[in-house]
């Protein structure tokens, strides 16, 4: 198996205390804001996002197709364009300022503390080498491996990742192996120098079920084993429902709702994420049920509306949404921010056209608790 | 209620009046180099007049193969499709082009199926062009008419072209391509597997509104059986090239009776997080379809495998009333029972 970086190592420049054993969370992210200029303007990629994540646990990102999830995962990672973007806000990871690095500073923290798996594996791994060498790269570099110890660990990280016969894959090329095989071989880089924390980006969108069921269990097991930390990118909301412990729901580039998993499934404040879970078909219900789909389509992140961003879909949407921009805030538990005027509460909304049927319902006020980021 | 056994033991298809598309015994192989992938393995089934017929299964299982040889894109290497009981590899090339307006598809990739640098209208127009369909002015007035049909502004969108629109608008666009023809039947090869959930739900409620409004028959192929469900009448489940059950959507799920299909719903992501216990992932990866399995193909995956299982292939019966499956131990309650008598078929 592999080791931690042992003192052999001597190239080490940084040093990284084990804040797996302090209270300090792993990753903390202050209000990070990326835009792009484009000819058409300036794109508001990720608009001022605030995170944590703990040693050892999952956070889930959850959103529609452009709402920010990889531009939000790049900017943490550091792994941006360098032309034409613009930047602000901090990646504090086990105490470091990722923002304020340098290239060659990055380049050794990746793969080796954090490191990425992108969202589509053809393109991730390089076409015309084996994989293991592509493995065994990072290890020599990282982890100051001689050639045949190196080998040895690519086998055997094949191995953990579920690859029959690893002794012989490990002279492949990508294209000799299916998809689900692919995005094993980029987990296998992933953790070969042992990480304490992983991004995920999709990695299972465009697999089928059957093989997306067994990905995610596998990067939930090696989780377990090794104790690192993972942040789950989806647009599913049924993929990380059993297997984050928080999960973050963007929406046009801002976090919209912010939740433990349970508390969120449990008691959704914002429309949004109500409607996202109500897209997803389920199986338990009869055949030709009408889906709860979500009408019309995210903002453009040029001009974006003004005043909640979803208004223009929310079925609640009042005069005030329209107008001004509701803050991030919490309400009842300190651990469940949203961002809506009118929050769900008992799956009924507290907006005064809705509220009829509320009423009747009885207890659906909410008590606002402190504003946690002003728009 | 017509029975739908044409697949049991050989005996002939009992197609009845209703059925629109029957296909038996349907065999499409591919050389490779010296061997033959064994892409579809003797599938019958049928679909009738009005219902969605869900075909599932993972990745490389035949689907979208068998999809094609329904609309003979893929001559089938042996076996038959019919079509209202004219067998469509009996037809000559003219014939054909003219069935195959009644009997249209729809494909994965919407971005890709279009052509870039055509206006959308035109588009959309183009089966009417190709079949020499009605003035310019009623040609404009369909496309106008199908465009709002399936939610695009005709006015805005018209003119622009593909790389303008989102995957899911250009999904929009091409099943109001398909429709201009004025098909009967729909083929959705799946067609929302790269869109996003959200999109998704957008997308298979228009086609459930399409259906009932033009009257439609469909099969509609995923290899997510929760989306298949939502939308078919009926699901036939494949693996490996072969039809391993077909059964009522609802009684598919309630009474699964072969254990694939038992793993195909542990692997769908449920969105609740009560859940939990319900996964069981399928181990292991599809085998080579150069060299199935002999006996029953799901046995070297399968978590009730017999010695049996290795030396008969379990033939496609009558398990319930319209529920077929090929396993020698289906399961009954959701359990394996392995000391009953084997497959009284074999
Ligand atoms: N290099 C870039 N230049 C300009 N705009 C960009 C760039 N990269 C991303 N964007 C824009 O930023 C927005 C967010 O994109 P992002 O890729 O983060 O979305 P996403 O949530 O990951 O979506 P998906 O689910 O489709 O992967 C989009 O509107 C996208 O067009
Ligand atoms: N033209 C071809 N030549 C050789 N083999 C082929 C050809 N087309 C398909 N196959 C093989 O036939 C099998 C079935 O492929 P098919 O595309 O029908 O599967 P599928 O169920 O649609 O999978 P997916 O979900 O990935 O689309 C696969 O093993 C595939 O590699
Ligand atoms: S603030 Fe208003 S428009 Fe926005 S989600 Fe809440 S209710 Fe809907
Ligand atoms: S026939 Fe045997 S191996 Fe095949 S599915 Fe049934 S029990 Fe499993
Ligand atoms: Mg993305
Ligand atoms: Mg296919």
């Amino acid at each position: 198996m592999i080791g931690r970086r042992g003192p052999q190592n001597g190239k080490r420049a940084l040093e990284f205390p084990d804040v797996g054993e302090s209270d300090e969370p792993l990753l903390v992210v202050e209000n990070l804001h990326t835009s792009f200029r484009t000819g058409r303007g300036t794109v508001h990629a990720v608009d001022g996002v605030s995170l944590t994540v703990a040693a050892g646990t999952t956070l889930g990102i959850v959103g529609e197709s452009g709402s920010g999830k990889t531009v939000l995962a790049r900017s943490i990672m550091g792994l941006l364009p360098v032309r034409d973007v613009i930047k602000s806000g901090t990646v504090h990871f086990a105490g470091h300022d990722l923002t304020a690095m340098e290239p060659d500073q990055l380049r050794e923290i990746w793969g080796a503390e954090l490191s990425m798996i992108f969202q589509d594996p053809m393109t991730a791994l390089n076409p015309v080498k084996r994989i293991g060498i592509q493995i065994t790269e990072s290890l020599r570099l990282h982890l100051d491996m001689d050639r045949k110890e190196a080998d040895a660990t690519a086998v055997e990280l094949l191995r953990s990742v579920g690859i029959p016969s690893p002794e012989q894959r490990v002279r492949w090329y990508p294209f000799q192996l299916s998809g689900g095989m692919r995005q094993r071989v980029m987990i296998a880089i992933a953790l070969a120098c042992a990480p304490r924390l992983i991004m995920a980006d999709e990695p299972t969108t465009g697999l089928d079920v059957t093989v997306q069921a067994q990905i995610l269990d596998l990067l939930g097991k090696l989780q377990r084993e090794r104790h690192m930390a993972v942040i789950l990118v989806t647009h599913d909301l049924g993929v990380v429902a059993d297997r984050a412990d928080e999960i973050v729901v963007m929406y046009a580039g801002r976090v919209v709702e912010r939740a433990p998993t349970r508390t969120l499934f449990a008691e959704t404040h914002m429309p949004y994420t109500r409607a996202l879970m109500e897209s997803i078909p389920r199986l338990a219900d009869p055949s030709g049920t009408r889906l709860q789909a979500i009408p019309g389509r995210p903002p453009d992140l040029i001009h974006p509306p003004k005043g909640c961003r979803f208004a223009p879909r929310c079925a609640f949407a009042q005069d005030k949404c329209r107008e001004s921009d509701p803050p991030l805030r919490t309400a009842g538990s300190p651990d469940h921010l949203f961002a809506c005027w009118f929050p769900l509460v008992h799956g009924t909304s507290t907006a005064p056209s809705a509220s009829a049927s509320a009423s009747a319902a009885g207890d659906t006020t909410i008590d606002p608790g402190p504003v946690v980021q002003s728009p | 209620m017509s029975t739908v056994s044409a697949a049991t033991a050989g005996g002939p298809p009992s197609a009845s009046e209703d059925t629109v598309l029957s296909v038996d015994h349907l065999v499409v192989e591919f050389k490779s180099g010296r061997q033959r992938v064994h892409a579809v393995s003797d599938v019958s089934f049928q679909v009738r007049k009005g219902e969605t017929l869900g075909l599932v299964g993972e990745s490389g299982c035949g689907k979208s193969t068998t999809g094609r040889a329904l609309v003979q894109v893929q001559p089938p290497t042996s076996g038959s499709v019919n079509y209202l009981g004219q067998d469509l590899s009996a037809l000559s090339n003219r014939q054909l082009r003219k069935v195959r307006t009644k009997i249209q598809m729809i494909f994965q990739d919407p971005i890709s199926s279009l052509n870039p640098r055509r206006r959308v209208k035109d588009i959309v127009a183009e089966p009417l062009v190709i079949w020499k369909r009605g003035t310019k002015d009623e040609k404009a007035d369909k496309v106008r008419s199908m465009l709002e049909a399936v939610g695009i502004d005709p006015d805005t969108a018209g003119d622009r072209r593909p790389q303008e629109f989102s995957g899911g608008q250009c999904q929009r666009i091409s099943i109001a391509r398909a429709l201009m023809a004025g098909p009967d039947l729909l083929i959705c090869d799946e067609p929302v597997s790269a869109l996003d959930v959200s999109v998704q739900a957008q997308i298979l409620n228009l086609l459930a509104d399409l259906k009932a409004r033009f009257s439609l028959t469909m099969v509609f192929i995923a290899h997510d059986l929760a989306v298949v469900k939502n939308v078919s009448d009926r699901v036939a489940v494949m693996y490996l090239g072969k039809l391993v059950e077909l059964a009522g959507s609802d009684d598919l799920y309630r009474s699964a009776a072969h254990p694939y299909t038992e793993a195909l719903m542990a692997s769908i992501p449920e969105p609740d997080p009560e859940q939990k216990s319900a996964h069981k992932a399928l181990s292991g990866e599809l085998p080579s379809p150069l060299n199935p399995p002999s006996g029953c193909r799901f046995r070297t995956r399968c978590p009730y495998a017999a010695p049996l299982c290795a030396e008969q292939e379990p033939l496609l019966r009558e398990v319930a009333p319209g529920h077929q499956v090929a396993c020698h131990f289906p399961l009954v309650g959701g359990k394996a029972d392995t000391s009953a008598a084997p497959n009284p078929a074999d």
